[in-house]
């Protein structure tokens, strides 16, 4: 094969002994070309640009080479430089431009800024160690070595998701890993995931953000604060020292599949870590400040976001890195699926309003490259927008449904009036998602924002005084129960009724149609002591403890055994909602007694049953919220079955839950409820 | 970075010693892609290697694959404990089989002692 030499591997430019040529303005960002690197940075109001080079990893600058004015396509400024190491370079921006803040620009011609592409960052290589060190962008890699890996495209049925944060899960001493507080160390805890039974995790933002981009000197540790869409964070990598932060992520994605476990990511594109004008300049304020932020007519930065500033979502450009950066990361880290922080951002114009359709959202609905991830919506945001149920979803979006959170905790608090709520609820919301099936539902009693569920029904009030702000941040209506004392007791009889009410919670997100999420370490009675909101705690507080799994083995048992009864049980995981009459059915509700459900307001208590067509696999759930014992009276069992006893929250472990092959057939015909308790029956053939 | 090649028993042993970094990775690539014959047998001795960056762990993949291809059997002995902790977390050791001792990396190969 006779092969011609490309004509563009020659340079054409000299400046101070580099060797460049005119550049490609797409992709934007750094990528390697033949012989060089390819520089690429777009910015509608800069007037100048110059790229910084060190080629010594946090040495000083050891170049800057001014992009000639015929390097400059449209708004765009491409440059190739050649002879670079892409391994080692280190890169950043100073763009030259008004500072004119009424106008919306904040250019600052001295400071160096990174790459809002760049596929790593520099500068934090090990979490919490970086000091001030300034960020600086970095090529590297993209080749990796995937082998024959596929994601595992689990039906949204059958997801059970799992949501962690990375350096949380496995930093505690007691996790016991070798790469502790990484996504090597979440790779390493592979099997807890398996034997509990979730198929999905959902990670905190690894976007990298500065953990010391607080105006104090907290340290942000939940990261809901992106500096670098495009990069995994460094300090969440056990290889962040050496810069391959890309490879340890794409390991790690590709071991999870390899066990059949999907990855979401908590994507977070309503705001970035540079906060309002108070806020630290790294990146996109001084690269092009009134493209990408959204702001109001004096200049000063809208926030919707609750965080200082909002992101400029739904102008072209900004659509556009929104759309290239998840393709990236479907493409180039094959992960499953995104959460999409205060998503209702996402629907609004670039002066805030809420757009009837909006393009950001409909291009991420249509785009090729993302046809088969999934794309959660969290649909409200901070400026009082709740979309909850009509998000615009374009056939993709489902959404974490913050009303099954509310309804449930209310209905298993044993507050009046819930019964009606709650039966939608179990149905996967069909009062919400009509025209979509539940399984655009994500059910949760608990997520990273709120209690913990150990600490749900252990506080009436949220406890965040260590975070600095005189316990005003954080949720004050959590719909939480203390169960008769405020916070850690020895009391038997109050311990005893918590460990219900978190049976009690997990029965209940566990028996209901749609997509059930857990929190890291609910699985074993996790507690942060009453704080709603620890966003700024890197300590034990927040850090998943270990020896937890042994000391609430029994409650640990109990979910395990629980998301076996929902794999083998398909008629909980239909991805249609029930129908509730008629001969048809195959969700029947009852009251104490059969067909007599009680939809007052004072009624607390509920059963249902989820009758599978063979009879087989049916399943009988009562559920006592009141704080007396009840009898309840199920209907029969299915012909030829007989009901088995498998779950009941008021028995000492391991009476509690059994598995279902070990099940007793229920004695008698009718089941005695302790106070605020729930009982599940199994349908088996026989007897 | 220095690389010397010797044959035991018809393996071919490589030793290599230094940093595997982007300033040494381009030789030594070069004088090893030459050393994967068709069907060899091939030990990487990497006691002597201290440093390995990513364009260090590219090589070696670059070499395992060039090795399948011509359907030769590639071992690797004496990775320090922070490269092998390198290589296992970012997936490069799936690939190889890795060992402590040259000899167990002759031994499985086949060679005879």
């Amino acid at each position: 094969m006779s092969s011609v030499e490309r004509i563009d591997l020659h340079p054409t430019h000299q400046h101070d002994g580099y060797r460049l040529r005119q550049g490609r303005p797409l992709p934007y960002g750094a990528h390697r070309v033949p012989g060089g690197i390819n520089f690429s940075v777009a910015s509608m109001h800069a007037t100048a640009c110059t790229l910084v080079l060190y080629e010594s990893p946090g040495g000083p600058a050891t170049a800057e080479i001014p992009f000639p004015p015929e390097f400059r396509i449209g708004n765009v400024f491409a440059m190739v430089v050649f002879d670079l190491d892409a391994e080692t370079i280190e890169y950043g921006y100073k763009l030259d431009g008004p500072w004119d803040p009424v106008a919306g620009h904040r250019f600052e011609p001295d400071r160096v800024l990174i790459d809002p592409y760049a596929r790593a960052v520099a500068g934090r290589p090990v979490w919490n160690a970086g000091g001030q060190t300034a960020l600086r962008s970095r090529v590297g890699f993209d080749d990796f070595d995937w082998e024959s890996d596929q994601p595992p495209r689990i039906p949204m049925a059958d997801l059970v998701v799992y949501e962690l944060h990375v350096r949380g899960f496995t930093r505690h001493p007691s996790a016991g890993v070798r790469f502790p507080g990484t996504f090597g160390g979440l790779r390493e805890k592979i099997p807890h995931l398996l034997e509990l039974g979730v198929n999905c995790v959902e990670l905190m933002p690894v976007f990298e953000f500065d953990e010391h981009g607080m105006p104090d000197d907290r340290l942000d540790y939940w990261g809901y604060s992106t500096l670098g869409y495009f990069a995994p964070k460094a300090g969440y990598a056990a290889t962040g020292p050496l810069g391959m932060q890309v490879d340890e992520f794409k390991n790690m994605v590709k071991t999870l599949h390899a066990h059949g476990i999907e990855v979401v990511l908590d994507v977070v594109f309503n705001h970035t870590g540079e906060g309002d004008e108070r806020g630290q300049t790294v990146s996109f304020r001084g690269i092009d400040n009134k493209t990408w932020y959204m702001l109001a007519p004096d200049g000063t930065y809208r926030n919707f976001s609750g965080t200082g500033n909002t992101l400029n979502c739904n102008h072209p450009m900004v659509r556009g890195m929104v759309l290239e950066c998840l393709r990236a990361w479907v493409a180039e880290y094959h992960v499953d699926g995104f959460r999409f922080d205060l998503a209702s951002i996402l629907g609004r114009d670039t002066q805030g309003h809420v757009l009837d359709n909006p393009p950001l959202l409909e291009n991420l609905a249509h785009d090729p490259v993302l046809a088969h991830v999934k794309l959660i919506a969290e649909a409200w945001d901070a400026g009082g927008l709740y979309q909850v149920g009509n998000f615009p979803d374009y056939g993709r979006f489902i959404e974490w449904n913050g009303r099954y959170r509310d309804d449930a905790r209310r209905f298993l608090r044993g507050d009046a009036g819930q019964a009606k709520a709650i039966a939608q609820r179990i149905q996967g919301s069909p009062d919400l998602y009509a025209w979509r099936g539940p399984t655009a539902s994500v059910n949760f009693v608990t997520c990273h924002d709120g209690f913990t569920l150990a600490d749900l029904w252990a506080y009436d009030r949220k406890h965040n005084l260590a975070n600095g702000e005189q316990n005003r941040d954080g949720a004050d209506h959590n719909d939480s129960w203390n169960c008769g004392v405020e916070g850690p007791t020895d009391n038997p009889a109050v311990r005893a009724l918590r460990g219900r009410m978190a049976r009690n919670s997990l029965t209940l997100l566990l028996l209901s149609r749609g997509v059930p999420m857990l929190l890291m370490g609910d699985e074993m009675g996790r507690t942060q002591q009453g704080n709603n909101n620890p966003y700024c705690h890197d300590s034990p507080l927040t850090w998943v403890d270990w020896t937890l799994a042994e000391k609430n083995a029994d409650l640990l048992r109990f979910v395990r055994l629980l998301l076996v009864l929902r794999r083998v049980c398909p008629v909980l995981r239909r991805p249609r909602f029930p129908v509730v009459e008629g001969p048809d059915a195959d969700l029947v509700f009852h009251g104490v007694e059969p067909r007599t459900p009680e939809w007052a307001d004072w009624a607390r208590t509920l059963a249902f049953e989820w009758r599978e067509a063979e009879g087989a696999g049916s399943l009988y759930a009562a559920f006592n919220m009141h704080w007396q014992a009840h009898t309840f009276v199920p209907p029969p069992a299915p012909a030829g079955c007989r009901w088995h006893a498998v779950v009941d929250t008021h028995a000492a472990p391991p009476a509690d839950i059994v598995p279902i092959d070990e099940a007793p057939p229920m004695p008698g015909r009718s089941l005695a409820l302790g106070p605020r308790s729930v009982q599940v029956l199994v349908a088996r053939r026989g007897g | 970075m220095n690389m010397t090649v010797e044959q035991r028993d018809g393996v071919k042993v490589v030793e290599l010693q230094g940093d595997l970094d982007t300033t040494t990775v381009p030789t030594v690539h070069a004088g090893l892609i030459a050393e994967v014959a068709d069907g060899v047998r091939l030990v990487l001795d990497m006691h002597g290697v201290r440093y390995m960056s990513s364009a260090g762990l590219r090589l070696m993949l670059s070499v395992y694959r060039k090795a399948q291809e011509r359907g030769g059997d590639l071992v690797l002995v004496g990775l320090s404990d922070a490269i092998r902790d390198t290589m296992e977390v970012t997936g490069f050791l799936n690939f190889f089989q890795a060992y402590e001792t040259l000899e167990d990396g002759l031994r499985v190969l086949g060679a005879p002692r």
